[in-house]
């Protein structure tokens, strides 16, 4: 499980990499989503994994799960969740302000299309 | 008054999220509000350095969960001193701010609180993650601020600053996840504890998660690969906003010193200061582009935000240049540099309002309508921040040049006097542009009582500074000998946990 979990963090990761260093802001916000699922994803490995396991001390204490990147993740979840909604308002914003949806404000090489 | 220490954050909160309900209420009444509760957080600053000055280390558990278990609030000399710049700061901001920018939006207020509740929370709180979410606050309190009135050049640098400060909460959700895995504790002085028994197996991780913190306070504080969002997003930001921004870089600052001398400190075995020496050159680095930035400016505004950028690279360098004096030759230079520059801000867009159509650049232009006034408070300005005596800068410049050792003086002092040379002439040319080649009848709006106010209060810090030089070093010498004494940290905190403390 280990490996999956990790090549998937990894995959989510690097796409969302890539996608923030794309040059329009559709696809910053879109890559910076994924990194923080990435980032989720990595936060709530952080105690290990475990499976069938009390999410906290259960009786015998052989078996359990970390309780504290759960509410970590929690805590990160929420914030991503907010900042997200926040930048696809700002680049709409950038959009409608700027004439163009490049990060650098180029309007060059656009092939401009009906705003409808 | 055990309750004290949480004033600063929750004072702010209910004011701030009041202010945010009634954000169509009357101006009158939220700017009295705003002004008000700013006034009362200034009180609490200095009754909280006042109560540090017994060198006891005071926490404050949160819902009474004992470290390392709980959240807490830790009040040193050093969190009690930020706290009170940031008052300072603020109220000087607010003042000038209430003249009329904060009309330009309904929640300029309101938002200004949270800020300041981020702002000291990061600066009180002993815990990493804590520290993270006091980041978001603060952070997403200033993406609003920033773009506060509209305007293209500020949606554009808004969006800039977001994406790279979304990316840096990201990389500080790694450094946390990474530290937690290897140490298994994120308050600050369990970790400073654990650091020193570590698996040898973890250490290279527990390094990897340690250096991405420095990328993430370095983002924070403009370290040199990391600081071309400043310049842009300073000068487009509205005058008031950009002046109290000069304390965010400063929060950076505070967490690296925080973080490297408690967890990573002398006592960390293997990874001991691993920090200091990528702090050392690369402050120095960004104090030299700093200074070429500051002369190639073509607007008052970018000067004075690559004027941030020169005092940032001397702050950074002042950090690694690792010895308690530097340490308290820094600290001074911090409380200087905030003040000035944050007043620098509101100089500058005074000066903007009376020049017509020229505003910020740094062009030929009309007489401005109080030349008097205004060039005085450039003038005092001007020498405090290129460090000329007998103001501030000087004094904190040359104890910063003072503590460097043999080895470090062959770097420091050619690129700190450097730079200061820069900056002296660069604003020297601004103000020769400005007040003497000036022509024609003047025009433009003259200062309000409010405006001169605030500009007033924040650079008069400079001769201030200097009267009192002697309390205000005696004072940062001992938080830099507090800081270094890591073992006094861990117990006040650990050892005192079970018999519990101020709840």
């Amino acid at each position: 499980m280990e490996a999956l979990f990790a090549t998937t963090t990894g995959i989510l990761a690097a796409s969302g990499l890539y996608l923030a260093l794309r040059g329009r802001t559709f696809p910053v916000v879109v890559g910076l989503t994924l990194l923080s699922y990435a980032v989720n994803l990595f936060l709530f490995s952080t105690g290990g994994l475990t499976t069938d396991g009390a999410a906290v001390i259960s009786d015998d204490a052989s078996k359990y799960a970390d309780p504290l990147p759960q509410a970590l993740v929690l805590t990160a979840i929420v914030i991503g969740f907010a900042m997200t909604a926040f930048s696809v308002i700002l680049a709409m914003r950038v959009r409608g302000d700027v004439g163009s949806d490049h990060v650098n404000g180029n309007r060059v090489d656009e092939p401009r299309e009906d705003k409808s | 008054m055990q309750h004290l220490i949480i004033l600063p954050v929750l004072l702010p909160l209910l004011t701030g999220v009041a202010l945010l309900i009634h954000r169509g209420g009357a101006l009158t009444l939220r700017r009295t509000a705003n002004v008000l509760s700013t006034i009362a957080l200034v009180v609490v600053g200095v009754l909280l350095v006042a109560e540090s000055t017994d060198d006891a280390i005071r926490y404050y558990a949160v819902g009474d969960w004992q470290p390392p278990f709980g959240i807490i609030l830790v009040l040193d000399r050093l969190s009690a001193l930020m706290v009170m710049l940031t008052s300072v700061l603020a109220l000087g901001s607010l003042l000038y701010a209430c003249a009329g920018d904060d009309e330009q939006g309904s929640n300029f207020h309101g938002l200004f609180q949270l800020q300041l509740m981020g702002i000291n929370g990061a600066f009180l709180t002993g815990d990493l993650f804590n520290l993270f979410v006091f980041f978001e606050v603060l952070l997403i309190a200033s993406y609003a601020l920033l773009m506060h009135g509209g305007g293209k050049a500020r949606t554009h640098a808004g969006f800039h600053y977001v994406a790279l400060n979304l990316l840096g909460s990201m990389l500080f959700l790694i450094a946390l996840g990474i530290l937690y895995g290897t140490m298994g504790t994120l308050n600050m002085a369990d970790m400073s504890a654990v650091v020193t028994t570590l698996d040898t197996a973890d250490l290279g991780l527990v390094k990897a998660g340690a250096l991405l913190l420095l990328i993430v306070f370095g983002l924070k504080a403009a370290m040199l690969p990391l600081y071309f969002w400043l310049p842009r997003a300073y000068a487009a930001a509205p005058a008031p906003i950009a002046a109290l921004f000069a304390i965010m870089t400063k929060v950076g600052i505070y967490s690296i010193i925080r973080v490297y001398t408690l967890i990573f400190g002398e006592q960390a075995g293997p990874l001991a200061n691993l920090a200091q020496p990528w702090v050392w050159w690369l402050g120095l680095a960004t104090l030299a582009l700093g200074a070429i930035g500051v002369l190639s400016a073509r607007d008052m505004r970018t000067q004075v935000a690559y004027l941030i950028l020169v005092s940032v690279g001397t702050l950074l360098a002042g950090i690694g240049m690792h010895s308690e004096a530097a340490l308290g030759a820094l600290l001074y230079y911090l409380i200087h540099t905030t003040l000035v520059s944050g007043g620098l801000f509101l100089l500058v867009d005074a000066i903007a309002q009376q020049r017509g159509k020229a505003g910020a650049r740094i062009v030929q232009s009309r007489t401005l309508a109080q030349p008097a006034i205004l060039g005085l408070m450039f003038f005092a300005g001007a020498i405090a921040m290129a460090g000329l005596p007998p103001l501030s800068g000087a004094f904190g410049k040359a104890m910063l040049l003072q503590s460097a050792t043999t080895a470090q003086q062959h770097w420091l002092w050619p690129i700190l006097l450097g730079s200061g040379l820069a900056s002296l002439i660069a604003l020297s040319r601004t103000g020769s542009t400005i007040f003497w080649r000036a022509s024609g009848e003047k025009t433009g709006v003259t200062l309000g009582p409010l405006r001169v106010t605030g500009t007033l209060m924040l650079i008069s810090c400079a001769p201030l500074m200097v009267a009192f030089a002697g309390p205000i070093t005696a004072f940062t010498q001992a938080t830099a000998a507090q800081l270094l004494d890591r073992d006094a940290y861990v117990e006040s905190i650990i050892a005192r946990g079970d018999t519990g403390g101020d709840a």
